[in-house]
């Protein structure tokens, strides 16, 4: 193996082309890992994280390219350097400083062209991301904010600055949200409806979002908060606000709020304020359940939360909000058990969306006793290597050591491919759970990238005399640009078994090896 | 509860999307109306304590500060005087020069040059030979124009005797001064020396500068921002192009030059050279600039630039709240058009004090109201147009009185914002005149160019330490006047 690190001196691509190139770059064979970066602090000790020194990183900027390569041998090496710079330049304008402007080039000078601007999406690395939010807030804007690598300080600071003017700061970190009508970020098509949602956790959101729309309900708005905001230090600003905002929203006549688990004192205080709402409310602290008083409602995981909501919003009850293909998808798990050679009993699950991972790990906990994890429920479970799965082990392939310089998995299926590839190897494996995250922004086809593996893997199994069970949570909405049912056919024609709910196809897959 | 998140929900909302593109065509998928703006990254990564600077209202406020006063100055020239007579701090042994701090032996072909001819117009020496071994030995103390209230265009050369204009501002405390405009081709300013540049420079020290001196003093002084707001919309950006504003002052200074008490041959000696030289008006539209860019300089928090300046090696800059300290890069070469027989190879780097007309929101700021020299500059008018709308990007305001009838007269953008470079990337653009790299040929042709980032870049750096120490410190960073 040979690392070899290249600099392409004031050359900025925007992440999404560098990230495709990678991605090609990667499938190359005898290429072990290709990352294309701009030279920010960040993506620099990414870099070094992943095995690369060299002494040219200490001397690049934000605008200098890099282009670091783990290779069989100096020619691969080189051939790739070569690869990825020419794929670039095909690829679109590079945007040398000598080219001509394109206009606006800044927040000011969009404000101008379009004063009646209501709110400004923000999706710039996070060392700048709060530079661009305060001067929306402080334009009167309200503020989409999906960066990540914000501070803790920036976002209490900003939070403050939201609160004073009396605008709404989702995020840092907000993936998703849907206000009237529009979505935000990462988005389904869901239907509009009398169901709203506040949300700290991306995946969550969607999940419960596209469930109501399946049971026949809808959404007035949905608004993400970002993953940190009930943090005791944050105390839940902007949670608080949007609960206010759709207490008094005539649009809204229930209440769901979903997070990751909360402070405590910050639970208390969303619940107490749920309470006093004076709606109908619905509240889901994946993996925990919170004691609460009035009319709020505990669910467990994140398809209750839907079913409850619509069962408030639409007063039918719960026994008819079953949600389809759940008596065909245990069908088809009974017949794979049956299939099981002897020392398979290990489960894995790949995720894109780490609310979605927690989720199904709160869900398997009890059942197999320890999943390990790089985002683990417990302390002790945590992988040492997360690229080394252990006995029960689910891993959030979104985050950071995953996806430096390569695509996050809801744009781009290679890191997953690759991990799958791994993991149906080991014989001691019954099943893999993936999920797969439709929507407005997300990847336009996954399925079609997925399922030639999916089949290649369970082929493989077969030919060694066992089986392998891929449970699928397909989470989205008939309406959803990827075309759900096409999506859903290509998965099931591959031998994957697809629920819409994730926590269906968690208790699914544990059912295989309880 | 908050009204604006109330009425957020009453809406569908219109977005503005910086960063990835991927969420904006998310959102035109859905027939949701966005807005993008092309972000890229900052020239450097702000410390992370100090990202409030970008958006800091005490900052903002020193900085409309600053450019109101810039734009409010009124430069008047009021006469004319010699050198060592009125510049402070100027000896008989000190010679002025353009851009930032520099010594002999750094000192390129030009400004060599010129520093040469100074040297036998002042009478040190009597040959080019015997000017250099003086000057390598240290005979003359040299200066930068900027720290004496000077400027000078190209080598900015001003010798003691030279004679010079002198504007005040009708509408504050500070003047400034500028030499006299000797033509084109070769002349002193582009690094030429031979003997009919030294007589040319002392016909108009006994003749022109007198004449135009006595004709100021019965004019009662002339207003040069009223000029350049009126040239600016004939056509002219008052760097490279001066031939409206040129016409302008000849109407005003024309009578006042014949009611002085002169032989006729001289005065229409004076008429006709100011006629024949299209670039007469560049020496005032500088002084003009520089009366402006002083009245914004010294507030403190400000990160207005004050100076954008060249020696021909390396390019300098000043900022208002940063003292009067310089930050300095390598003087780029410009990009342009050559007069026949000279190319590329030939070019000095950047040189002058001229782009403080930059710095004062005309010149390359105010291109998309000069059509004419686009082809000068190797563009189409489109190109002009879209520099100016670049400017916008990275200045403070647009000028109350410079205004373009071809952006529905917009004014210029003014005030060269520190933070807003380092943030967009997008540095000033200056159109110029490009000298010969060798002492003694001149002016070979002009162009387009930018200065180096690393001014920008330890600029920022040093206002960045200060905010940072004055935020520890607990004190107010910003909003408060040295003056």
């Amino acid at each position: 193996m040979v690392t070899r690190v290249h600099v392409e001196p004031n050359s900025y691509f925007d992440s999404v082309a560098l990230m495709a190139v990678a991605a090609a770059a990667n499938r190359r064979p005898g290429v072990e890992l290709v990352a294309l970066v701009m030279g920010t602090s960040a993506n620099l000790e990414l870099l070094r994280d992943s095995g690369f020194s060299d002494e040219r990183l200490e001397r690049v900027g934000p605008n200098d390219l890099v282009i670091a390569v783990r290779a069989s041998d100096e020619e691969m090496a080189e051939a790739t350097v070569r690869f990825a710079l020419d794929e670039l330049r095909r690829s679109g304008p590079t945007h040398r400083s000598e080219d001509a402007v394109v206009f606006p080039r800044s927040l000011r000078s969009a404000l101008r062209l379009h004063p009646q601007a209501d709110i400004v999406v923000i999706s710039v690395p996070g060392p700048y991301a709060p530079i661009e939010a305060e001067e929306a807030l402080r334009a009167g804007r309200h503020v989409f904010l999906f960066s990540d690598n914000v501070s803790i300080e920036h976002e209490i600071r900003l939070k403050q600055l939201a609160r004073e003017l009396g605008l709404l700061l989702m995020g840092p970190d907000c993936g998703t949200a849907y206000v009237n009508g529009l979505g935000l970020g990462f988005m389904n098509a869901v239907r509009r409806g009398p169901i709203g949602i506040v949300a700290a956790a991306g995946t969550g959101l969607q999940q419960v979002a596209s469930l109501i729309d399946w049971l026949g309900s809808g959404i007035s708005h949905s608004l993400g908060t970002g993953g940190r905001d009930l943090d005791e230090r944050v105390g839940g600003a902007t949670m608080l606000a949007a609960l206010d905002a759709l207490a008094t929203d005539p649009a809204t006549e229930v209440i769901v709020t979903v997070s990751k688990p909360p402070a405590p004192a910050v639970a208390q205080r969303v619940v107490e304020r749920l309470a006093q709402c004076g709606k109908p409310a619905v509240v889901c602290f994946v993996g925990t359940t919170p004691v609460v008083e009035g009319q709020v409602q505990i669910a467990r995981n994140l398809t209750e939360a839907a079913q409850l909501a619509v069962q408030l919003a639409t007063g039918r009850p719960l026994t008819e909000l079953e949600l389809p293909g759940t008596d065909e998808a245990r069908a088809r798990l009974t017949a794979e058990r049956s299939r099981l050679a002897p020392g398979q009993r290990f489960l894995r699950g790949l995720y894109s969306g780490g609310t979605l991972c927690e989720e199904a790990m709160a869900i398997l906990l009890p059942k197999l006793g320890a999943v390990h994890s790089n985002v683990p429920l417990r302390p002790e479970l945590r992988l040492e290597d997360p690229r080394r799965s252990v006995d029960h082990t689910f891993v959030d392939l979104g985050s950071d050591e995953f996806t430096v310089g390569r695509p996050h998995p809801m744009i781009d299926q290679t890191v997953r491919i690759e991990r799958l590839l791994r993991e149906a190897e080991d014989a001691t494996v019954a099943g893999i759970v993936l999920d797969v995250v439709l929507g407005y922004g997300a990847a336009a086809d996954p399925a079609s990238e997925l399922a030639p593996v999916i089949s290649q893997v369970r082929q493989r199994a077969t030919e060694a005399g066992r089986t392998l069970a891929i449970v699928v949570a397909l989470i989205g909405t008939r309406a959803d640009p990827q075309n759900y049912a096409r999506q859903r056919e290509l998965l099931e024609s591959a031998g994957a078994i697809v629920v819409p709910s994730n926590a269906a196809a968690a208790e699914l897959a544990g059912a295989l090896v309880a | 509860m908050s009204e604006k998140i109330g009425q957020l929900l009453q809406t569908t909302p219109e977005v503005i999307n910086v960063g990835l593109d991927l969420f904006a065509r998310a959102i035109r998928e859905q027939g949701g109306s966005v807005q993008s703006v092309d972000w890229r990254p900052p020239m450097v990564e702000p410390a992370p304590q100090a990202l409030p600077l970008f958006n800091d209202p005490r900052i903002a406020e020193a900085n409309q500060e600053a450019v109101t006063r810039m734009m409010r100055a009124q430069p008047v020239v009021i006469g004319v005087a010699r050198a060592r007579d009125v510049i402070p701090g100027m000896t008989e042994r000190t010679f002025l020069h353009a851009g930032p701090p520099i010594d002999w032996a750094h000192a390129s072909g030009p400004l060599r040059g010129a520093l040469i001819g100074a040297m036998l117009f002042e009478g040190f020496a009597e040959t080019p030979e015997e000017a250099v071994r003086k000057l390598e030995s240290g005979y003359v103390e040299l200066s930068p124009n900027h720290e004496h209230d000077s400027v000078g265009p190209m080598a900015g050369v001003i010798s003691p005797s030279m004679p010079v204009y002198i504007a005040v501002n009708a509408a504050g405390q500070n003047r400034a001064y500028t030499n006299f405009n000797e033509g084109i081709g070769k002349v002193m300013r582009m690094g030429a020396y031979a003997p009919e540049v030294i007589d040319r420079l002392r016909w108009i020290s006994n003749v022109l500068a007198p004449l135009v001196g006595k004709a100021l003093e019965r004019s009662g002084g002339i207003d040069l921002r009223n000029i350049i707001a009126q040239a600016l919309q004939m056509g002219d950006e008052c760097h490279n192009r001066n031939k409206a504003a040129t016409s302008l002052f000849y109407r005003e200074i024309a009578p006042h030059l014949v009611e002085c008490d002169a032989p006729a041959s001289d005065i229409a000696a004076v008429l006709r050279f100011i006629n024949a030289n299209d670039h007469f008006f560049v020496n005032l539209a500088m002084v003009a600039a520089k009366v402006m860019a002083d009245a914004a300089h010294g507030i403190a928090g400000s990160t207005v630039v004050t100076t954008l300046s060249r020696n021909g090696t390396e390019f300098g800059i000043r900022v208002s709240g940063l003292g009067n300290r310089w930050f300095t890069g390598p003087a780029n070469v410009p990009r342009g058009l050559y007069f026949a027989g000279f190319g590329p190879d030939d070019a000095n780097p950047d040189i002058g004090d001229s782009a403080i007309t930059e710095t004062a929101g005309f010149g390359g700021f105010a291109l998309a109201g000069a059509p004419a020299i686009v082809q000068f500059i190797g563009g189409t008018p489109a190109d002009a147009v879209r520099a100016t709308l670049e400017m916008y990007e990275i200045t403070v305001a647009e000028h109350e009185v410079f205004r373009i009838p071809a952006l529905d007269f917009r004014g210029t953008p003014v005030g060269i914002d520190l933070r807003a470079v380092i943030r967009t990337g997008i540095l000033p653009v200056i159109d110029t005149g490009i000298a010969h790299r060798q002492p003694g040929i001149g002016q070979v042709g002009a162009g387009i160019v930018r200065p180096p980032e690393r001014c920008f870049v330890e600029a920022y750096r040093a206002f960045e330490r200060e905010y940072l120490a004055e935020r520890l410190a607990g004190t107010e960073p910003a909003g408060r006047s040295e003056r």
